[in-house]
């Protein structure tokens, strides 16, 4: 295992670093002490590695992800995984706001509560959130999923496209556009998968789905009161 | 018509309004009978205070010129040295705008490409991600990071030579987009990761950061994530120049672009684009006084767009301050569009070539704004490149020209001095005299 002092070593050291790991590299396990919640830590990666931060992230920790695994000991700060494309991150704490904004793909778990605007802009990401996320969730979701083993804030999934909300608790209100949707077998299927792949507390047949009535995608003025 | 009534009493002669004129009257008609805001393209087509109103004053007695053809006068600039390792060369200062693919066709990105390349400047993607044409026929492409983020990946991130931050755009500050579903093809619908055929909208702010303390770590995450190599650009609208080039500043942008309202758009709401913002002539001054407040002037460059059409308006913009100009709507207009050849189209679209300016429909009989693969066929990417490298040479040499008038062997060197003002706003915007006079409004230790 690498283990890399972020304090002493700096962050330009850190990312340049782990930037340079290709998919052959075989220092495959990273360790990061002294996260003590710096800004873009551990981004733009694009190798099979793991990077397991001791401690807590500020801004954008895992930003634009391909292929690896990043583990936050701790709670991460707002836009973590912004524009992930493959890979998974995992938050052992709570995450801030704009968790996995337009994120592509891949996996984002966190372990405690998601804040504001979880999975804005979401482009084909999963999300999995073990506790509670606030207000405006989703907003404008493209693709993906998002699942909420606790209960959603206001304006969940608020003027979304195609991407899929499984809530597990309560929602305080849906978005424009929003609506309650049947589960059928292959959600069931869809969350038996994801819940074993994140690790967390649930059964598949306690939530409810929610996705986009599909009113809004064509501009009709008659809908205008809708926002 | 009789000048007389049955009675013997003169006609008056019949009055237009000028508040209730033709065009506002068809606007309130259209409006009624849609119950829909009008849609368009372009920027603002009112009159309003531009460079027109502005002359240089030439050679004389106490300033003597340059040589035509014979005594050098440079265009060259470099943009980003601040903070990237690789900075943007361009031989002249004229560089194109953020157009997207999308709003334009594939082949009219790759002839912008070309005729960028070809004239030795930049050209810059748009709102929909960077394509394999523009790329491949681009030497310098300047890849926007917007807020819908649509098509955006580390991977063409990281084949930018810049990356151009979108707070705003000219056309609408504080406003989104819209692209309608009918120009939503397999290939853009693919690059935007939603279905085809429904309205995209493009986000009015960014959707993981607010405000300048936030965009500061937006651009470190962009750096560390490009390895501190390009320059990172932050365009703004014409809302508050002075405040907005301060915090972009102070946020860590190597260049700012900054566009004026003439700057056009694919598609908003008229009101929007005609209501919303300021000329590009009223915001150059205060972007200029914000670099020197901070000492950044020719350290962090300002890039300024919004209705360039000529080597004049160049001039007149680095005379002010600018180092470096934008073009967008004038470089479509060089690649085609709205060519008077196509005026029975126009006319069939209720329009006539020169007002066209529903792009967002995609119907463009040019070919250009358009992804009807019919209509696409039209226009031919290589010859429209050449239209658009020439286009840009006469640019530069018309801003040579009045360069070495003015005695200037850099265009850098003109200066708000070679200037006088035509009009007391211009005057006033410019802060350079009134023509005839010593003065303009606002002067320091003037009464009036």
């Amino acid at each position: 295992m690498q283990s890399f002092d972020l304090e002493a070593q700096g962050l330009r050291a850190l990312n340049s670093t782990l930037n340079a790991q290709s998919t052959e590299t075989n220092q495959t396990v990273w360790e990061v002490t002294n996260p003590k919640g710096s800004h873009a830590i551990a981004v733009g990666l694009d190798a099979p590695i793991e990077v397991n931060v001791k401690g807590s992230t500020g801004y954008y920790c895992g930003g634009m992800n391909k292929q690896a695994t990043i583990h936050v000991h701790g709670s991460a700060g707002p836009g973590t995984g912004e524009n992930m494309m493959s890979g998974k991150i995992i938050i052992e704490g709570d995450a801030s706001q704009y968790l996995g904004a337009t994120a592509h793909g891949g996996l984002i778990v966190v372990k405690g509560n998601a804040s504001s605007r979880c999975g804005i802009s979401m482009k084909g990401v999963n999300i999995v959130v073990q506790g509670n996320i606030g207000h405006m969730s989703a907003f404008m979701g493209q693709s993906g999923n998002l699942v909420v083993c606790g209960d959603a804030g206001d304006a969940l999934g608020d003027s979304c496209y195609e991407a899929r909300f499984f809530v597990r608790g309560s929602v305080k209100s849906l978005g424009a556009d929003c609506e309650k949707k049947e589960m059928r077998p292959e959600h069931i299927e869809f969350l038996r998968e994801i819940i074993a792949e994140s690790g967390v507390d649930a059964k598949p047949e306690e939530f409810t789905r929610y996705g986009s009535a599909r009113t809004l995608y064509n501009f009709d003025v008659d809908n205008a009161g809708a926002y | 018509m009789n000048s007389h009534d049955d009675k013997g009493i003169p006609h008056t002669t019949p009055r237009q309004s000028a508040t209730f004129s033709a065009d506002v009257n068809s606007d309130i008609r259209r409006a009624a009978a849609t119950g829909i805001y009008d849609i368009r393209g372009g920027g603002a087509k009112r009159k309003v205070p531009s460079f027109d109103d502005l002359l240089f004053m030439g050679a004389s007695i106490s300033r003597y010129p340059l040589e035509g053809y014979r005594e050098k006068c440079d265009t060259s600039v470099t943009i980003g040295g601040l903070h990237a390792s690789n900075p943007i060369h361009l031989d002249i200062p004229i560089t194109i705008a953020g157009m997207s693919f999308g709003a334009l066709s594939g082949p009219a990105k790759e002839a912008l490409g070309r005729g960028a390349s070809m004239a030795g400047t930049s050209t810059t993607t748009g709102d929909g991600g960077m394509t394999p044409e523009e790329r491949g026929h681009s030497n310098k492409l300047v890849y926007q990071y917007l807020p819908s983020r649509y098509g955006m990946n580390p991977d063409d991130l990281r084949k930018a030579d810049a990356i151009e931050i979108v707070v705003g755009q000219g056309a609408k500050p504080g406003g989104g987009g819209m692209l309608l579903g009918q120009k939503i093809s397999d290939r853009v619908a693919g690059m935007r990761n939603l279905p085809k055929g429904i309205d995209q909208r493009s986000a009015c702010r960014h959707p993981d950061w607010t405000g300048p303390d936030d965009l500061e770590i937006k651009i470190l995450e962009l750096r560390e994530i490009t390895g501190w190599k390009v320059p990172i650009y932050v365009k703004v609208a014409g809302a508050r120049p002075y405040y907005d080039v301060t915090l972009a500043v102070k946020a860590g942008a190597d260049a700012i672009v900054l566009d004026g309202m003439q700057g056009g758009t694919a598609a908003t709401q008229d009101v929007f684009i005609e209501h919303v913002g300021q000329p590009t002539l009223a915001i150059i001054r205060p972007a200029v006084q914000a670099l020197q407040d901070l000492g950044m002037h020719r350290k962090v460059q300002l890039i300024l767009s919004g209705g360039i059409r000529s080597g004049a308006d160049v001039a007149k913009a680095m005379a002010l301050g600018a180092d470096a100009v934008a073009i967008g709507t004038a470089a479509l207009i060089a690649l085609g569009d709205n060519d008077p050849k196509y005026e029975a189209e126009y006319n069939a679209l209720g329009t006539t070539s020169g007002a066209y300016d529903d792009w967002h429909e995609g119907k463009d009989p040019a070919g250009i704004t358009t992804q009807d693969p019919e209509l696409m066929k039209r226009f031919d990417p290589i010859e429209g490149g050449r239209r658009l490298k020439n286009y840009l040479k006469v640019m530069t040499l018309e801003a040579q020209t009045i360069a070495r008038a003015c005695g200037k062997n850099h265009l850098h060197n003109l200066e708000p001095e070679d200037l006088v003002a035509l009009t007391m706003e211009a005057a006033a915007m410019a802060k350079v005299p009134l023509c005839g006079t010593d003065w303009y409004p606002g002067k320091p230790n003037t009464s009036y």
